[in-house]
Parts: C-alpha cells; structure tokens; sequence
C-alpha cells in the first residue's frame, strides 16, 4: 500500500475544499451575509494553507499505484471532503448537530438530495448555494475533477476513474485520463450553462437558475423552498425535466454525437431502455392519474407533465417532486419504488443500480433459460453489437448480490428506530440508489429528521456505496481493514 | 502525437511504457482482452481489443486522426496488412516489424510499394547493436550522437582500473578534458557528478566523448580498443545469423553452436566462412572441447534467458578476460541481472522498442519539439538528449558559467561543423550548434527547459 499517494491526494482534496469555498464567500458578500462569511472566509484559507503546505511537502512520493491505491484513495478522498464540506453547516448554525451536516453534505456530494432539514425555507444564501454546490461537484466526481484541472501524470488515472465513475465497465473516450477528464467536464459545464440560461428565460433569477441547474444536473434534488419545483411555473418544471433525462444519459453518447459518430450514439441499448421505461412509467402514471379518484381527472396533459416529471426525477435518481405523490395510488407508489432501483444509465451523473447491469443480467438469465433447454448451446452476452466480457459479467452477478446484501442488512439496521416497512425500505432505497424521497415519512414533502443519529450515518452510508458503487466504501469499513488499520 | 500500437507482445508493452511516459495519446490494439487490460492499467493509454488488421477496429482506434501506426504483432504479414490498411484509411505514419528473413533482401521494395515509413528487424537491431560491442569490448553499451562522430559509452570501472580513486578534475586534467564522465551510478543511485566526484571500483560510468578521443581515452587506461579476434555463439536463430554475417565481414573468427541439425545446415549454407556446430551449447564438456576457455568473445543467444545467464556466468568463471554478451527477453529483472557479472546485456524488445521510440522523437521534432535524439541512462532515471539549435535561443551567446541552469542538467557536449567540443564555462552555444545534454529530469522538450 502506497501511503505518500494517498496523503498526496487528500491534501489535494484539502487545497480543492479551499478553492469550492470561494463561491459562498462570493455569495455572501454579494448578498451582505456577515454572519456566515467568517466562517466560510476562515475554513477557506485553513483549508488552502495545509493543502497548499501538504502537497508541496509531499511532492516526492512513490508513483506506485495500483487497483487497491484506487480504491482506498477514492474511499478516503470522498469521506474527507464530506468531513470537510460538512463544517460550515454545522457552524452556521444550519444544522443542529454534526452528525446532520454530515447528512446533509454527504447527501450532496453523492447527489443524493435527501434532507434532515424540515424547512428550507430562508436559510442563508450563501449556504445554500454551498448546499447546491455539493451536488455539481458530486455528480461528476470530486477525482474527476481533480484529474481534469491537476497534473497528475503516470497511469494510476484509470484506477481512479474505474473506482469513481459509475457503471459496470469504465472506459475512456480518448487516451490520456486527464483529456476523457476535461472532456465529461466540458459536456457538463455546457448543459451547466445552457440549463442555467433556460431557466433564466422562464422567469428565475440568476441565483435560483444556477442553484436549480447544479441540482438537476448533478441529478441531486436539494429544492430551494419548502414547496420544490412545484412552486415554480410550468416553463421551469419543463426545463427541468429536459435536463434531468439528459444528465441521466451516459456522457460517452455526447461524446459519439461530438465525434459526429450519431448512428453509434442511437443503436445504445441502454439508452432505448432508459427512454423506453421512462415512458412506459409515465403514460401508466397519466393513465392512473386521469382514472375517477385520480387526482387530474379531465386534465390529461397536466397529468402527463406531473407524471413525466416524477418519473424522470427518481429514474435518473435526482430526486425533485412536483407534487407530494406520496398520496397517489398504490400502483403508482409502487412503480416509483421500482423505478428508484433501477436508476440512470452507467457514465450519468446518475446512481441506482445502473440499466447497463439490469440489462446485462437480463441477457445473462435469458442464456440460462435457452442453456436449460439446450443444454449443449454455447452462449455470450453481447450489447450494443459487442461480446461483453465474461469478467464483466461475473461482476455484475456479484454487484447484484452485493447489493442485495448491503440494502437488506441497512433496511435491518434502520428499522431498529420503529417506523413503518414502507418508509424503512424506501428510506434505504432512496440513499443506497441516490435519489433522496422516498415514500411515506421520508416522501417528498417529508425528510430524514426524525432517523436517530445511528440510521443517519446508516444511511449516510449507504448513500456513499451507492455513489462509489459499493467496493471502495465496502473495502475500508471490510473487518480485515478495520482490525489490521491497513488494506 | 497520436499513435496506434497494434500487438502488445514485449515490444509492444516497452512501446506503450516509453511513449505514454514522454506525452503521447496511445491507443493499443490486441487480440488478448488481458494484455490490453494490463497495458491500460499501468499507464495513461486506451485499449481496444480486436484484430489489428480490421478496418473496422482502425476506425474505432482513431486511424484516421492519428499520426503514427506501429504494428508489432507475431506475424510480419499481418504487421504488414495493418500498416497498409491504415495507411490507405488515415495516411498516417506506418512502422511494421518484419522479422523474417526471407524478406530481408527484400525489404527496400515492400517499403516503397507500400508506403512503410520504417521497418524494423529486431533480430537484426540486435544483432547490430552486439556487433558494435565487440568491436569496442571495453564498453558495456554504446550510443551514438551526432552521426556517429560522438559516443556515449557505458562501462563498470573494476578494482584494478587507474580510475579508481581519482576526482572527476583529476580524470579531465589528465586527459585535457577531451572527454567527460555524464553519470555515475552507484548502487541503485544515478548522480550527475561534480568535479569533486571521486570514483569508486563498482560505479558504472557514462563517459561522453568524440569516438577518436574517447578510443584514446580508453588506451591511456591500458582498456583494449581493438576489436575481439574470435566469438563463439551459442544459439543459431535469426540474431546469431544476423551477427554472424557482420562479424565476418570484419574478419572475426566465429564459431556457432546450434542444437538442430537442420538449422545447422541451414547455417552453413548462409554462413560457409563460420564453423557451425551440431551440439548442446549447455553442455559443459562441448564447450570446453570448443577452447570456450581461450575465446575472444562468447555471445548467449539460446531463447531461454536462464540459459543465457547461467552460460554467461560460467564462461565468466573460466575465461574471465573473454567479452560477454547475454541476450535477455524479460525486461523486469535488469537490476538483478545487471549485478551477476554476464558481461553486456542485450535486451531485444527494449531495443527494437528505442528505435521505434526514436523515429517518434524524429517526428515530433519536425512537429515543433527540436529533441533529435533522446537516449535513457540508468535504466530510464536520467536522459541524453541532443538538441539541433536552429535559431538564435535564450542558450545562445552566453558563456556556460553565466547560464542558470535547473539542478541536475549538464551540456555534455557540443558540435559545431566538423569539431566536437567538451564545454567549459566560457563555451557558448552559437545558432547552428548540436548540443548534447545529460539531465537526471525527464521531460524537458526543447533546449530552453534545462534554463531555470
């Protein structure tokens, strides 16, 4: 184990919490929030002094970096800046205790977008902007973002990324790590600044434009009001919606129509079932909701909006609500639960479960069923018109097991505070996919307060293995790690 | 600059490891999905697996952007059919490795006919490159600079060596500094010396040089200088057929020992003025029936590198004034083997993979970058990079002692027309100038990054 280049890169995590942490002091003095911005002002320049003193001093360390370096270092880096990040909430007096700002970063940073806070209403700007902020920088990855603006050469690039990005294989559209780097981040800074400016149009200011766009497309789902997106109006809800399925896609697709490759881009099969369980959902959604003792009877459109919104929003696992359908029938409460499992395409901003596995599995159990029947048949597992590695399959069949595993072992830890099944399973369904509401209590006019301190960091996480994709988290809390303190 | 590396064999690794490391965009193509998975994860390269030689796979590799195709498979027919393909769907650069000698003679034709910018025999730059050291036994290795007209040459200073002992100032004031000593490596340590540097029995030296001088140079040390009067090689296959047709052009007494008789045959057909023998080269008693005790020079060719070291080793321990050159394929060990007294190593895939590396260089020097040649020291822990200064730069007219220069750079050697100099603090660099420099940095691009 390589220690140098893991404390290498955790001072590197350090100077870069210093840097994000310009944005809210330039939020608070814009918006004359002295009471917060020496909080902000002091962490930032703490952060950027020992970070800055950290790597210059460690400059000289071993470049040996192999698949376990990867992993331990993306674990480290992700806990380290929720630590971080979580500072300034709890200093400014936002959340109550420690323990809820780390929720609350932690949320942010895995976009997921559940809350401890039962208002949001009136919080501080600056805060605020911080609280969306996490979502943006969450959703692309906080290495990413390290490998696309930072020196870093040698070949550990793409054990990184392996072990950040999510999906069941990881690939790069360029050869060098730092150019794919440079070029997900440019995708995602052009659908930062075009969402932005749509949303301007429909009426928002500036401020709530760029908050809302780092919630949607770091598919998180930190709303600004207590009401959501239902508060605004319909120009804003459809914006949003565009936006969400678009972060939801897998990056590479861009890529193939940047490199005027199109014809690829559409044959995706993940992509046809991304788009093609968004609309089945939402069509029964509208049908439901148009049904006598639905709640748009006679208003079909409007039923569709509502649908495709809600619909969108836990299927790219963002999170958002338009409307509180906690209420809605029972199919319906079913579909979302569902739905929250599945989650984005793999290479999204997106968590869950990932549609490139369910679809892989689904291909692996077919072969099975036509093997029973003839049993002498030699099979592989191909997608998009390419064989898909045995190695690849065989982690598939272990991230599902692994997956069931951690979700039934939280939803036993969780229900030891006595609320009901739904709200439990959905309360862990929701941080383990990213997505944020759930049903019942935890539903999208509710939130996490009420967990007590051991389900918070239970659910804190399960939110951190759904965004890292299980291993990294799995590999530091494993019993052999905790007992010898190395890996 | 872009480059498609087809075949991922030890050449092809050694590629991507050299090229990735000096900033170019590679992509890799094998049929193995798990060499190309190695070769992605240990460095900054993209891999596809599939048939190099598919239009299709081309294309996704990026053919029709890329500048350069390197196709090092198994087969030189394939190799070459990548090469043409790419080059009829991106016209791009094409290096193939052709090892058969059946299209040696051949090769000048199938180079024009189908556009190869190089072709690249590794037996044969193997063979080469033995064949050079044993014209110059002192020397563990030997590398050209300047057209040959300067040196850079490797060699282990022994107990018994007048070196031993003396400062670096006394070395250069006792041969009128017309050479210099570039690196010292000591242990696993690789040091720039200074002046006051004194030199131990063990160091391996780099000595850097006009060749006449440092011929002299080497005779003032009572070292030989004159070519090895015999060799023996054991291992008939490609490289000892290579060697052996240019050993006998310089007149060496050369005898092969080789355990297949028809390739024995085979041999004497190529080869009527070598004696070739029909024997097992491991076996002790045939090779010292053969005089292996009283041979000039002994060269390890077998394919198995254990055999190779061990033959050297024992060669060693009887003959220990006679030259030893050991072939060996992996390249991971080098430190080890270094330190077991087998004489000059030659590696085969690090070789073909520098002559590759250095075509490379020779394009992107055309491309911007002016680095004309680029040779690695001490197992890749420093470099010797000659600079062609074209114009008029910020190096140019400033006497050397006035230059700041980056810790660890050294301007080891200037040749300005006809004349090869050994810089003092007065030289200056003047436009026109080849400047070799020896830095323990790696990665500087053009003559100004050795300025601080």
């Amino acid at each position: 184990m390589n220690h140098g280049i893991v404390r290498l890169i955790c001072f590197r995590i350090i100077q870069l919490m210093g840097i994000i942490l310009l944005l809210p002091i330039l939020v608070a003095l814009w918006y004359r929030e002295w009471t917060v911005l020496p909080v902000f002002v002091i962490e930032g320049a703490l952060c950027a002094g020992i970070g800055t003193v950290g790597t210059h001093c460690s400059k000289k360390v071993s470049k040996v970096f192999y698949a376990r370096e990867g992993f331990v270092v993306t674990a480290v880096a992700w806990i380290l800046i929720s630590l971080l990040m979580a500072i300034p909430f709890r200093l400014t007096g936002v959340c109550d205790t420690y323990v809820d700002a780390l929720f609350e970063t932690v949320s942010g940073l895995t976009t997921t977008g559940a809350t401890i806070l039962r208002h949001v209403d009136g919080m501080y700007y600056s805060v605020q902007f911080l609280r969306t902020f996490s979502h943006w920088i969450g959703g692309m990855g906080v290495l990413v973002f390290i490998m696309a603006v930072l020196p870093m050469a040698g070949g550990y690039g793409m054990h990184l990324m392996r072990a950040e990005s999510p999906g069941p294989s990881v690939g790069k559209f360029v050869p060098k790590v730092k150019d794919t780097s440079r070029i997900l981040y440019g995708i995602y800074l052009v659908f930062t600044v075009t969402e932005t400016i749509a949303l301007l149009c429909t009426g928002r200011t500036f401020y709530e434009a760029l908050t809302l766009t780092f919630s949607t497309v770091g598919t998180g789902g930190f709303g600004l009001t207590d009401a959501g997106i239902g508060g605004y109006n319909y120009g804003t809800q459809v914006v949003i919606t565009v936006f969400m399925i678009l972060c939801g896609i897998n990056f590479g697709i861009y890529y193939l129509f940047i490199t005027k490759r199109p014809g690829e881009a559409l044959k995706s099969e993940e992509l046809r079932w991304y788009l093609g369980i968004m609309l089945v959902s939402s069509v029964t959604m509208t049908i439901l909701c148009i049904r006598p003792g639905g709640a748009f009877v006679g208003h079909p459109g409007e039923a569709f909006h509502h649908s495709l919104f809600n619909v969108a929003s836990v299927m790219t696992t963002t999170g958002f609500a338009t409307l509180d359908y906690n209420g809605w029938p029972e199919l319906a409460r079913t579909i979302f639960t569902i739905l929250t499992f599945l989650g984005a395409c793999a290479g999204s901003t997106g968590g869950g479960f990932k549609l490139s596995r369910l679809v892989i599995l689904l291909k692996v159990v077919h072969n099975e069923v036509v093997f029973l029947v003839h049993p002498t048949s030699v099979r592989k597992v191909s997608m998009d018109g390419h064989m898909v590695e045995g190695k690849t399959v065989k982690s598939v069949c272990a991230y599902l097991a692994l997956y069931v595993m951690v979700f039934l072992v939280s939803w036993l830890l969780v229900s030891v505070d006595g609320f009901d099944t739904a709200t439990n399973l959905t309360a862990v369904a929701a941080t383990l996919n990213n997505v944020g509401p759930g049903l019942n209590m935890v539903g999208p006019a509710g939130n996490y307060a009420d967990y007590s301190n051991f389900s918070k960091i239970v659910l804190m996480v399960d939110m951190l293995a759904g965004r890292l994709e299980l291993l990294p988290v799995l590999i530091l809390m494993s019993p052999r790690t905790v007992r010898r303190g190395r890996f | 600059m872009r480059i498609i590396i087809v075949g991922c064999g030890t050449v092809g690794t050694a590629l991507v490891l050299q090229l990735s490391a000096e900033g170019h965009d590679i992509t890799v193509i094998d049929e193995r999905p798990e060499v190309v998975r190695s070769a992605v994860d240990s460095n900054d390269a993209m891999g596809i697996v599939g048939n190099g030689a598919s239009f299709q796979i081309l294309n996704d590799a990026g053919v029709k952007t890329a500048d350069l195709l390197v196709a090092v498979t198994e087969s030189d027919e394939l190799n070459l059919l990548c090469c043409l393909i790419a080059k009829k769907a991106g016209n791009c650069h094409t290096i193939a490795r052709v090892r058969n000698p059946v299209y040696r003679d051949e090769i000048g034709f199938i180079r024009q006919g189908m556009g190869l910018s190089m072709v690249i025999n590794p037996e044969e730059a193997a063979a080469t490159e033995i064949a050079r050291l044993l014209k110059f036994p002192s020397a563990d290795k030997i590398e050209t600079f300047v057209g040959g007209r300067a040196e850079l040459v490797h060699m282990m200073i022994g107990p018994e060596n007048r070196l031993v002992g003396q400062s670096l100032a006394e070395v250069t004031k006792e041969h009128k500094s017309t050479i210099l000593i570039a690196v010292v490596e000591r242990g696993d340590d690789s040091i720039i010396p200074s002046g006051s540097f004194v030199l131990q029995a063990g160091d391996r030296i780099s000595i850097i040089g006009a060749s006449r001088e440092i011929a002299l140079f080497f005779k003032r040390l009572g070292l030989p200088t004159t070519r090895v009067k015999s060799a023996m090689i054991v291992g008939g296959g490609n490289t000892a057929f290579y060697l052996g047709r240019q050993l006998i052009t310089f007149g060496i007494e050369l005898k092969i020992i080789e355990r297949d008789l028809n390739r024995c045959k085979e041999l004497t057909e190529l080869l009527p003025e070598a004696l070739i023998l029909h024997a097992d080269g491991t076996d002790k008693d045939v090779l010292l029936e053969e005089d292996a005790v009283g041979v000039g020079s002994f060269v390890a060719l077998t394919n198995i590198d254990e055999e190779n070291i061990m033959l050297s080793m024992y060669i060693h321990s009887i003959a220990p004034k006679a030259k030893l050159i050991t072939k060996v394929h992996r390249v991971s060990y080098s430190e080890i083997i270094g330190s077991l007294g087998v004489g000059s190593i030659i590696y085969p895939p690090s070789i073909t993979a520098n002559r590759i590396a250095q075509f490379v260089r020779g394009m992107a020097g055309s491309q911007g970058s002016s680095v004309e040649r680029l040779y690695l020291l001490s197992d890749g822990k420093a470099e010797a990079l000659e600079f062609a200064i074209r114009e008029n730069t910020r190096v140019c007219g400033i006497p050397l002692s006035e230059m700041t220069l980056k810790p660890g750079v050294l301007i080891a050697l200037i040749n300005r027309g006809a004349e090869i100099i050994v810089p003092n603090g007065r030289t200056e660099i003047q436009t026109g100038d080849t400047v070799v420099v020896v830095t323990g940095r790696i990665g500087c691009k053009k003559i100004e990054d050795i300025l601080r």
